[in-house]
């Protein structure tokens, strides 16, 4: 048990120490405390060069000169968000990884509620029709006896 | 029946849908600047380096902005297109040198042949973030009043030229 938990918890730690070295890479000098915010926002913006990544998980040159770019402004005194915002200003929404809520990304946020919801109806219909479709039929005189008599016998069986 | 046409029709909506969107082009990333006044800039130009070139000197007239770069390999591929589309005379192309050694752009178009009415030189990029450049080549349709009518990533093709470019450089002369 106690192995199991150890590998378990080697295992979660796995993407930590992962994600430390990438960042550990990509030091390009400058004030300790405006690197971290500089990858911080970097992981929130799209590197538009190599879509599938951040800012912070891309070298291409793009990436690089972008979070030099960051630096800078940073270093300037623009805050996070200003950044955010003079990316998307010139790059369009685009370039955020996590998309705003707005009208056109309505369906992107829930979209996937609305599919829960809507099976979640055509189940509950579903049922309830079949529910009416079950009609009780009580038993004759007849099948009465033969019931009992199939009990008797199996009672009769498990003591023997 | 309605049990047994439903999942058809269902299948046949998502095969639209999914075909749609092999269609599209992923690097082809809407730029919020269409529609916007194009961002101020003051450069020097690429041949004469004291002399200054900005957005305003271009005001009252319908023009390109092509970035381009003596590195961009793509830029060589559209290269032709621009230098037919001077020679035409039907709209004046300005240059967005980015990125670039001064002397590798100019030897690039003494090689190549200049297309353009003059270059910028745009040496550390930033006029380009501001244009939202993400990758070179780009071209802008900048109208009369220095608005961006219109983006387009990656090399012109004689296509996109004839189809897309030229209508509206026409509609928008006028």
């Amino acid at each position: 048990m106690k192995k199991i938990l150890v590998l378990a918890l080697l295992c979660l730690s796995l993407p930590l120490a992962y994600q430390a070295q990438a960042k550990e890479a990509e030091y390009i000098g400058g004030e300790p405390e405006i690197h971290a915010r500089v990858m911080g926002v970097s992981e929130e913006l799209r590197c538009l060069v190599c879509q599938g990544q951040s800012l912070a998980d891309s070298n291409s040159d793009f990436a690089v000169d972008m979070r030099g770019q960051i630096q800078e402004m940073m270093e300037t005194g623009m805050n996070d968000r200003e950044v955010v915002d003079f990316m998307v200003q010139r790059y369009g929404d685009y370039v955020r990884y996590r998309p705003p809520f707005n009208a056109t990304t309505f369906l992107l946020w829930f979209g996937p509620f609305i599919l829960l919801g809507v099976g979640i109806a055509v189940l509950y219909t579903n049922v309830l029709r079949r529910r009416k479709q079950i009609e009780e039929v009580p038993l004759t005189e007849e099948e009465h006896r033969r019931a009992a008599e199939l009990l008797e016998e199996g009672s009769g069986e498990n003591k023997a | 029946m309605v049990r047994y046409l439903a999942p058809l029709v269902i299948f046949v909506v998502m095969a639209g849908f999914l075909y749609y969107g092999l269609s599209l082009n992923p690097q082809d990333v809407p730029s919020p600047l269409v529609g916007k006044p194009a961002p101020q800039f003051e450069l020097s130009q690429l041949h004469q380096t004291e002399q200054m070139i900005s957005r305003d000197s271009n005001l009252g007239k319908v023009w390109l902005l092509n970035v381009w770069a003596s590195w961009c390999v793509s830029c060589r591929q559209e290269h032709p297109v621009l230098m037919q589309l001077a020679r035409s005379g039907e709209v004046p192309i300005y240059g967005l040198n980015y990125k670039d050694e001064r002397d590798a752009a100019i030897n690039w178009l003494q090689d190549f042949g200049n297309p353009y009415v003059m270059s910028a030189h745009d040496y550390n990029g930033r006029v380009g973030v501001d244009y939202g450049v993400y990758g070179v080549p780009e071209t802008y349709v900048i109208d009369k009043q220095g608005v961006i009518r219109h983006k387009h990533t990656g090399p012109v093709s004689p296509q996109a030229l004839k189809e897309t470019i030229l209508p509206l450089v026409r509609e928008l002369k006028g």
